[in-house]
């Protein structure tokens, strides 16, 4: 078995998908014959033919909204948006009527849906191509969120993504497309939608992250563990339904924690996962929760980006805050 | 579907403007403008820049020096076109391909490169400072423009905008909701679709059933052309009739563009996986800046020698832009917040030092 990149597993979970359930479609902007512009869909179109890959028009309020029509008929479809910067016009949708079809028909009508988007930046890409809309979709009812940061994770996600009764949005760390490889089955086995992966164990501190934050945070590990600080890591693939149990039994043993993201501090989920820790783990706490995000400024064009982006260097210097508090 | 009784209540036509066919021979009496050979080497040196600017950020893209870039090769001539039909105090609104258009409005090189080297201030423009910078989200600059011609219509300036997209963005409901508005406010503007025939990998007739995309605008009662989009007299004079149009008040019209991609969507694309060089290669005898100069040259205005001075003259331009660019530092990185809001909040002034301490010094970070 061939060591394969995290787009290379989304590759395979759509191909798996598409043979095992034709119900399984696949559209949006030139994921056809050009194979998506990250070539999550190449070969596919060859495949599986035009009958269930599409090049939509250009439109992403259409890919949304034709995606929801498609899946009340009972297809399952699995729409790309480009790049991040371009699901905003999908929230109408997405908002309006893919996370609320379910409860307006009391389960009448249903919307099994992806809606898969690249996010994040670090790979020096133009304007409006690096943004982290991750709280805004997780903001809505209805809607599962899920984020994944290996090729493996990818693969199991989106194969549970694609099964699921209900919409949701898969967000695709662009940074992490080809970062790194590992071995991943093509077994179809899915993972579950509503569990956070700890990916580390450690008792001294809790890190918490999700996308390409999870690199960080594990390189911020190491780094911690030099200085004899243990660190556990989790990855919250899945933000939303969130899984708070693995959370707070991890900040319970640690007593501290930091969270990261590259989201925009204010209003980043992070805001909702230090909210829950502080709710129901308040007595377990040693020292303030920490939060590293992005902040809170427009994300800035390639030549600055590094300065924006969390790094592992943030999160062991919060760590650090985080261990030190008396 | 049609009756033969049922009344006909409309009917519409859509007529394509030419002026030279694709040797550069006149096909029909040239606008006046033409008669003067000196606008028509301004409008060959435009494109020339235009090609010439784009060569280099290629290469410096290749070379690692750039980020992506959206070429406009065999596009020169809807941008330069349409931008020497504005006045200068009418409002530009342009996608991501009209380098030719900007240059041509006095946006520099330098700023050029700045922006597609991922430096804000490439959007800052020194000249022309009411046009808008470049819209990456396919189609959303639409609306603005309406906005645009709005204020000018308010306030009876007898200026127009003009707004510039693709043939990919005609399928977004943005760009129809702007022709809607247009339409019924009879306002002050000119949409004109760049239709290169490709938006990525999808050809033009994947994006629309419509025998023209011109012919959107007459859903929305504007008047609608076509015009050779390789041929900058036609450009010039059709966008020209089509501002004058809106600055005397009578409204906004569609005019499309017909032209040709001749390179890759962007240099971060391989359009050998969806396109044939077969159906790349005859577009090549009908690229606009050839055209003109068979043109010129026929009318005895444009020599060997003229072309070597020119191609001189812009070459040390582009080389001089080039190498100012590639000495500029990054922007400090508090300039991150500084121009998030007209004053940094409070409560930004702690992120804003964290940001600052935690980039390290200047040298630390460019050494
Ligand atoms: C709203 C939106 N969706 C997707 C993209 C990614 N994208 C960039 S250019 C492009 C094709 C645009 O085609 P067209 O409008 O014909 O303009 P062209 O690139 O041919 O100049 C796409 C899909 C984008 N920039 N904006
Ligand atoms: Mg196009």
């Amino acid at each position: 078995m061939a060591e394969i990149n995290l787009v290379q597993a989304i590759n395979l979970a759509l191909a798996h998908a598409m043979t095992d359930d034709p119900s399984v479609l696949v559209l949006g902007e030139d994921v056809g014959l050009d194979g998506g512009v990250f070539r999550a869909t190449d070969g596919l179109f060859a495949r599986f033919g035009a009958q269930r890959v599409f090049d939509t028009p250009l439109s992403e309020a259409l890919i949304a909204g034709m995606s929801i029509g498609l899946a009340a008929q009972g297809f399952r479809p699995v729409a790309e948006i480009q790049f991040t910067g371009f699901v905003y016009p999908t929230i109408d949708q997405m908002a309006n009527h893919a996370s609320r079809l379910r409860t307006r028909t009391r389960g009448r009508l249903t919307c099994p849906m992806v809606l898969r988007s690249p996010c994040g930046g670090g790979i020096h890409a133009p304007e409006h191509h690096s943004e982290s809309p991750e709280a805004m979709f997780a903001h809505i009812p209805g809607l599962r969120v899920v984020i994944p940061s290996s090729p493996a994770r990818a693969y199991g996600l989106l194969l549970a993504a694609i099964r699921d009764p209900d919409p949701v949005v898969f967000l695709e760390p662009s940074r992490l497309y080809r970062a790194t490889h590992e071995t991943v089955a093509d077994d179809g086995e899915a993972l579950p939608l509503d569990r956070s992966f700890v990916l580390r164990e450690g008792g001294d501190v809790t890190l918490i992250a999700w996308g390409a934050m999870v690199q960080e945070a594990l390189a911020a590990a190491e780094e911690l563990e030099a200085s004899g600080i243990d660190a556990e890591v989790i990855d919250v693939a899945t933000l939303k339904p969130l899984d708070t149990a693995t959370i707070l039994a991890s900040v319970c043993r640690t007593g501290r924690c930091v969270i990261a993201h590259e989201a925009p501090l204010t209003g980043g989920f992070g805001g909702e996962i230090a909210a829950r820790i502080v709710e129901r783990g308040l007595v377990s706490l040693l020292a303030p929760v920490e939060r590293v995000a992005g902040y809170d400024t427009v994300m800035p064009l390639p030549r600055l980006e590094q300065y924006y982006l969390p790094n592992a260097t943030r999160i062991v210097a919060a760590a650090r805050r985080a261990r030190a508090y008396a | 579907m049609r009756d033969v009784e049922d009344d006909v209540v409309a009917q519409f036509d859509v007529r394509l403007r030419r002026c030279l066919d694709a040797a550069g021979v006149p096909i029909s009496a040239l606008p006046g403008f033409a008669e003067d050979v000196r606008e028509l080497v301004a409008l060959y040196r435009g494109m020339v820049r235009t090609r010439q600017f784009d060569a280099k950020a290629i290469a410096l893209q290749r070379t690692g020096r750039l980020g992506t870039y959206a070429s406009s090769l065999g596009q020169e001539a809807v941008a330069v076109g349409a931008a020497s039909a504005m006045q200068p105090d009418d409002v530009l609104l342009p996608s991501f391909r009209e380098h030719g258009a900007q240059l041509w409005r006095g946006v520099s090189m330098l700023e050029l490169l700045l922006y597609w080297g991922g430096d804000e201030r490439g959007s800052r423009f020194h000249e022309t400072r009411q046009d808008f910078p470049v819209c990456v989200p396919v189609g959303s600059h639409a609306p603005h423009a309406a906005g645009v011609a709005l204020a000018l219509k308010l306030r009876g300036e007898g200026r127009a905008a003009l707004c510039i997209y693709g043939d990919g963005a005609t399928s977004k409901g943005d760009v129809d909701e702007a022709l809607n508005v247009a339409g019924v406010w009879l306002l002050p503007a000119v949409f004109l679709i760049s239709n290169n025939q490709w938006a990525i990998s999808v050809p033009r007739a994947r994006q629309s059933a419509a025998e023209t995309l011109a012919q959107k605008g007459i859903a929305a009662g504007l008047p609608c052309i076509q015009v050779d989009g390789n041929d900058v007299i036609a450009m010039r004079d059709t966008v020209g009739r089509a501002l004058q149009r809106a600055r005397a008040g009578a409204g906004a019209s569609v005019v499309e563009a017909l032209t040709y991609r001749l390179g890759d969507h962007t240099t971060a694309d391989d359009a050998s996986r969806y396109r044939k060089d077969a159906e790349v290669s005859p577009h090549w005898a009908e690229e606009p800046i050839a055209r003109l100069r068979a043109y010129l040259a026929k009318v005895g205005a444009w020599h060997r020698e003229d072309e070597e001075r020119l191609l001189i003259e812009i070459g040390a331009e582009v080389e001089t832009a080039a190498s100012v660019y590639l000495a500029t530092p990054p922007q400090p990185v508090e300039s991150m917040f500084d121009f998030t809001y007209a004053a940094l909040p409070a409560a930004l002034i702690e992120q804003r030092s964290a940001a600052v301490s935690e980039a390290g010094t200047p040298e630390a970070r460019h050494g």
